[in-house]
């Protein structure tokens, strides 16, 4: 362990564990900014942006303890680990130890070939996979040069936007079990499976698609697919409503979630949160309306803001992010065109299986693909797109082989995670479980 | 075309200075912290006067008035990966370097707390180098137990 730096002496009560250093110390044992942090107090140049008074911490440290909250506990959406320093109900620090799903993806990306590399990328943020492909595709495309057909950049609109509905219906559900409404759980899910079954019918699977791959997507729309989208259309909104009279206007959950973990937008900025995190702070950065991609210069939606930068705030977000999103699945209807659903470029995708059987090359290339992959040109390059939880960000570096030299995604909850601190500080523990659904975080893809 | 950025090489010794000045001309917020390590790929494409190094820190930096963005490239050695920390400039900094560094194995000076965040403390090496081998670890199968 010679190579951590700053490593403090290890306090008695993580002596003897592997996790020495990146759990909460007692106080005594923590240095001044790290402290800070674990307050939640924002050092920029111009000072503090917190009254570091507002929160009296300086009771004794045998009137406080430190507890563990996860990673096993079921508000933390996984395996988030949340250590907590209490006085009474009170949190005065916050860290949040995460690592626990880390598997490696970014590195077992590097031994995966382009075609291969979908079915990776897939699996960081199980809730939202089709941003994940679509970001790693684009990505892919820019180091290649090659304009994707039309029909494929609607297709990946369409598929995204109903991701996206899906995610926030996840959000809702667990949501609503966080801070005691179970039955919105039930209905969460309900309405989520409607669009992951449309999701299977179109990809074959629930979750984890692989569907859209460099080059455009892996088949076209199956027969009857625009009435199975007007049944959603038809489907939705109404349950939607529903929600909002479950919800919205009532005063447990309203209670609940009013008023906590409020974020400023400089704090939001400063600790480079995105997404409905940022928003709910009334900064109107939506990166599909700030820096289009795709075609979504050409869609109207509207970008939801809040103003109190609460939980609630984010609630309601995420609720009218979802009719927003329906909105632009009609007008995708309205506008997809014919054509082609992937580039025709041979050494990109592969033949199609009718081909197979008539043309030597076609078999050649075929082969070539699935077993070498295709070559992508020397470069860097950075995208990113707006995906349910914020910027989700693809920085890719190609050797010229058929395998990526280096795959880094940037995880919007990640970072988000990083406001935890600043958000929980001096909030009340049962108040914690409400703020970290707030943020919604992904353990797929923080720990990755 | 979708990146946008504005590709920027810095030496490291004006790295801190150079994101100052890009924070002051308005890149408010600093999306990613990342790092490649170019041991085996060593003849990359790099602009006159900048020495390709062994490990490259690439940070992405958003300016939300005006939206832009901007990729600072820096080359950082391989026999003392060092490089200031941006923790001063921007608190979202800490965890992208404490990955860089858990990953990566380099050292952001000045950072608050810069511990593993994703491996396990007791972990040897930096996963993401690319003379990190060890792993394959080697795995014992066992044929399953005849049921004759």
């Amino acid at each position: 362990m010679s190579d951590v730096v700053g490593d403090a002496p290890l306090p008695s009560v993580t002596a003897g564990t592997s996790e020495g250093a990146q759990e909460m110390a007692p106080r005594g044992a923590t240095e001044g900014v790290a402290l800070q942090i674990e307050q939640g107090v924002l050092r920029l140049p111009e000072g503090p942006t917190l009254d570091t008074g507002d929160v009296v911490i300086e009771s004794g440290e045998d009137e406080t303890m430190i507890i563990n909250m996860g990673p096993q506990h079921p508000s933390t959406h996984g395996v988030l680990r949340l250590m907590l320093e209490l006085d009474g109900e009170t949190v005065l620090r916050t860290k949040a130890v995460i690592g626990y799903l880390h598997t490696g993806m970014e590195r077992t990306g590097e031994e995966l070939t382009y075609t291969q590399g979908g079915t990776n990328v897939t699996r960081m943020d199980y809730l939202a996979p089709l941003f994940n492909e679509t970001v790693f595709s684009m990505a892919v495309e820019e180091l290649l040069g090659i304009e994707i057909p039309e029909r494929a950049v609607w297709i990946r609109m369409l598929l995204m936007e109903l991701n996206r509905i899906s995610s926030h219906l996840l959000y809702m559900a667990t949501n609503g079990m966080d801070v005691g409404a179970i039955s919105m759980m039930i209905y969460g899910w309900r309405e989520r499976e409607l669009v992951l079954s449309f999701f299977e019918k179109v990809t074959g699977l629930r979750m984890n698609h692989n569907f859209i791959r460099p080059g455009g997507t892996a088949a076209d729309l199956p027969d009857g697919w625009r009435d199975d989208v007007l049944g959603l259309l038809e489907a939705i909104p109404p349950r939607l409503d529903e929600y909002d009279t479950l919800l919205t206007g009532q005063p447990i959950f309203r209670d609940r979630t009013e008023g906590v973990g409020v974020i400023t937008p400089e704090a939001a900025i400063a600790l480079s949160a995105t997404g409905p995190l940022l928003r709910s702070t009334g900064v109107p950065w939506d990166l599909r309306r700030s820096m289009p991609y795709l075609r979504y210069d050409e869609v109207e939606f509207d970008v939801v803001v809040g103003s109190y930068g609460d939980a609630f705030d984010r609630y309601a977000i995420r609720l009218n992010e979802m009719r927003e999103s329906l909105r632009i699945v009609r007008q995708i209807l309205d506008r997809m065109p014919n054509g082609p659903y992937r580039v025709m470029d041979k050494k990109v995708t592969p033949p199609p299986r009718g081909r197979i059987d008539q043309s030597m090359e076609a078999l050649i290339h075929h082969f070539k693909i699935f077993t070498e992959g295709f070559k992508v040109p020397e470069g860097e390059v950075y995208v990113a797109i707006e995906s349910p939880r914020g910027e989700l960000g693809c920085y890719l570096v190609s050797d010229g082989s058929a395998k990526p030299y280096r795959l880094h995604i940037r995880g919007p909850s990640f970072v988000n995670l990083q406001s935890l601190p600043t958000m929980l500080r001096g909030g009340l523990i049962a108040d914690a479980v409400a703020v970290i659904s707030s943020v919604d975080p992904v353990m797929g893809e923080v720990d990755r | 075309m979708t990146d946008v950025a504005e590709v920027l090489f810095v030496a490291p010794d004006e790295y801190l200075a150079k994101i100052a000045a890009l924070k002051a001309d308005g890149f408010e917020m600093c999306i990613d912290v990342t790092a490649v390590d170019y041991l085996i790929h060593p003849g990359r494409p790099l602009p006159d006067g900048v020495e390709p190094a062994r490990f490259e820190v690439v940070v992405n930096l958003l300016a939300m008035g005006e939206p832009r963005r901007v990729r600072v490239r820096v080359q950082v050695p391989g026999d003392e990966p060092h490089l200031p920390s941006l923790y001063d400039l921007y608190p979202g900094a800490d965890a992208m370097e404490r990955e860089v560094f858990d990953l990566m194995g380099i050292v952001f000076d000045g950072h608050p707390d810069l511990t593993r965040i994703l491996m396990p403390e007791d972990w040897e090496g930096h996963p993401l180098r690319k003379d990190f081998d060890n792993v394959r670890v080697p795995v014992q199968f066992k044929a399953p137990r005849s049921t004759r």
